[in-house]
């Protein structure tokens, strides 16, 4: 499914405090959770953003903590995708596990301006920048992450895996 | 081709001979933990999944440590959902507030040991290859799908080698070297790769220290710290555990064979060896906003500060307390710095209730508070206010990280803390 919308260019090292500061890490709504997203970034980034529009980050996006509050907030708050030059391995993880969209390309990153209409096709990990007419390849995933981010996130692939064992006893 | 100790772990946990960097592998872990901020969106994800029953109830740790003693009604009811779940699921492994915090707790009681795979839903989970084990962090999602799996993918990291020679100076340890290390690689300068600790320095380090190194690998995006087991690792096991070890304690299952084995092989490859001479290192403290903004502290004596934590998953053992109570004893902590010392167990809590160290800390003007992480995330407890600077011995720097989006961390050493806050602005040791 297609993604698109306007791009909101950030530096490196953004970390999961700047994504969402330790103090909501007591609330689990991820609509609660969205209000605050990127609060220590920008402070205004929630009322802002737009359904579909894409984060376009520099290197270790989402370095620190291990919280799935990050993820879970920029997805909820609308953001139809992040592509950094690289990413913090546990936020990627996170984000696979949950159906946020992560690309990385440093080459989108790097020739992206802020506001910039993005358009994304998943299947094939490509970026386009409408604005400038450039079109980018994301890297590609692992066969095994593919999988994931096929079948909708960790949650689904885990019920289809438990309901494989299950029918695996009953059939034993 | 050999393999590094953290290859030969995966391999083992994988069930295969041999594996490479780069590589997918499922494995088997030994042990699962959570904690009140990732374990209630895991246990509803778990449920999610279809799962029924965690795949075994005495694999999964839980340890409410966060924001506990319960920061609110909001904190209470995360603690609640994971008392719950703990209880209708048989957890053996539950810790509630006030037990400890999690990387602290874990190793004190026996829960790891050399060559053991561990999957933490927090970050600091990497503080356990302190002990040669393989040790990592994930969200909530992940350790979900391992609970109910037993399972968990990972890609085999390739191992960036950390040589430290020389003798240091008696007010530099653990946390220096790692601030070293963090400052010349910078916080991706690891990522997705093991780091892994040795040299002479490392082999004279304590195991404390050897934690604090550990602990903080994450902040250079590392996926794991480790150092090979050695003899000091087996001793301290030895004084350590009950739970897992009924047959005489958990270091006593492990052989010279097995610690022969958890090496890295003369043939193993490496990604880089990164070599650091640490004989006349000065005490490292990394200045906001990232943890590799490393500077000697004498580059820092005019930075005034408002308060001093001394605690954490990184600094709240019983040698980061004794190093406090060196510098506290006999001397008050600055009137205008807010001191506040936390234990990071009740076990460390009470071996200093026995050694006085407690009562050199109130005499001192320091507050002493229940082992948590409270502060520092900024979560609660000695939250700052605009403006307000913090020496910490905790991990992160982060704008934000402790309260005030305007307020500053500065991570540093016991010694430095401690000194800091006698003097009420960043101070070496000797000053005080």
């Amino acid at each position: 499914m297609e993604v698109s919308g306007r791009a909101w260019k950030f530096g490196d090292n953004i970390d999961t405090d700047l994504i969402i500061p330790g103090q909501y890490l007591t609330v689990q709504d991820p609509q609660e959770l969205g209000k605050h997203c990127m609060e220590g970034a920008d402070r205004d980034f929630a009322s802002k953003v737009k359904p579909g529009d894409v984060v376009v980050a520099g290197h270790n996006f989402g370095c620190g903590s291990s919280r799935e509050h990050a993820p879970l907030a920029l997805k909820s708050c609308g953001v139809g995708a992040v592509i950094a030059a690289s990413f913090a391995r546990i936020f990627f993880r996170n984000a696979i596990n949950i159906g946020l969209l992560v690309l990385e390309c440093e080459e989108a990153y790097r020739r992206t301006s802020p506001g910039d209409e993005i358009s994304i096709q998943p299947e094939l990990g490509v970026i386009k920048n409408l604005t400038t007419g450039e079109e980018f390849k994301a890297a590609p995933y692992p066969p095994l992450v593919a999988g994931i981010v096929q079948a909708g996130g960790l949650i689904p692939y885990v019920r289809m895996r438990l309901q494989g064992k299950d029918r695996e006893k009953g059939g034993a | 081709m050999g393999m590094t100790i953290t290859e030969k772990i995966l391999a083992a946990h994988a069930g295969k001979d041999k594996v490479r960097p780069g590589e997918i592998v499922q494995v088997r872990p030994d042990l699962l933990m959570t904690n009140d901020i990732s374990g209630p969106i895991a246990v509803d994800v778990f449920k999610s999944m279809g799962a029924d029953r965690v795949f075994d109830p005495e694999k999964v740790v839980i340890v409410l440590d966060h924001f506990t003693p319960n920061k609110d009604v909001k904190a209470a009811k995360s603690s609640t959902k994971m008392r719950e779940f703990a209880r209708s699921q048989g957890i053996v492994h539950f810790y509630d507030a006030g037990f400890g915090i999690e990387h602290v707790v874990l190793p004190e009681l026996g829960l790891i040991k050399p060559g053991d795979l561990v999957i933490g839903g927090d970050s600091h989970t990497v503080t356990y290859g302190a002990l040669g084990a393989f040790a990592t962090g994930v969200g909530s999602t992940d350790l979900a799908g391992a609970m109910a799996l037993g399972e968990i993918w990972l890609k085999v990291p390739e191992t960036i080698r950390f040589e430290f020679k020389g003798k240091p100076s008696r007010w530099v340890g653990g946390k220096d070297f790692i601030l070293l290390a963090i400052g010349r690689i910078g916080v991706s300068g690891a990522l997705y790769c093991a780091m892994e600790f040795g040299g002479e320095a490392i082999a004279d380090l304590g195991m404390d220290g050897r934690f604090t190194m550990c602990n903080m690998a994450i902040e250079a995006g590392a996926k794991s710290g480790i150092v090979e087991p050695d003899e000091k690792t087996l001793a301290w096991l030895a004084e350590y555990g009950c739970c897992r070890g009924t047959q005489g304690g958990p270091g006593s299952g492990i052989s010279s064979r097995t610690l022969d084995w958890l090496r890295s092989d003369r043939d193993c490859t490496y990604k880089s060896v990164i070599a650091f001479d640490v004989t006349d290192l000065e005490p490292q403290v990394a200045v906001p906003h990232l943890p590799s903004n490393v500077k000697p502290v004498s580059q820092l004596r005019d930075v005034k500060i408002h308060q001093v934590v001394i605690g954490s998953c990184t600094n709240g053992r019983i040698s980061d307390l004794r190093a406090a109570a060196e510098i506290l004893k006999g001397r008050k902590v600055s009137k205008w710095v807010r001191t506040l010392i936390i234990p990071g167990s009740q076990a460390v809590y009470k071996q200093a209730l026995k050694e006085g160290l407690i009562d050199v800390f109130v005499d001192s003007g320091a507050v002493v508070a229940a082992p948590t992480c409270g502060p520092c995330f900024g979560g609660y407890l000695g939250i700052l206010d605009e403006g307000e600077r913090c020496v910490s011995t905790t991990n992160r720097n982060f704008v934000g990280r402790m309260g005030h989006e305007k307020s500053e961390v500065y991570l540093a050493g016991p010694y430095v803390a401690a000194a800091s806050a006698v003097a009420g602005r960043i101070a070496h040791p000797e000053e005080v």
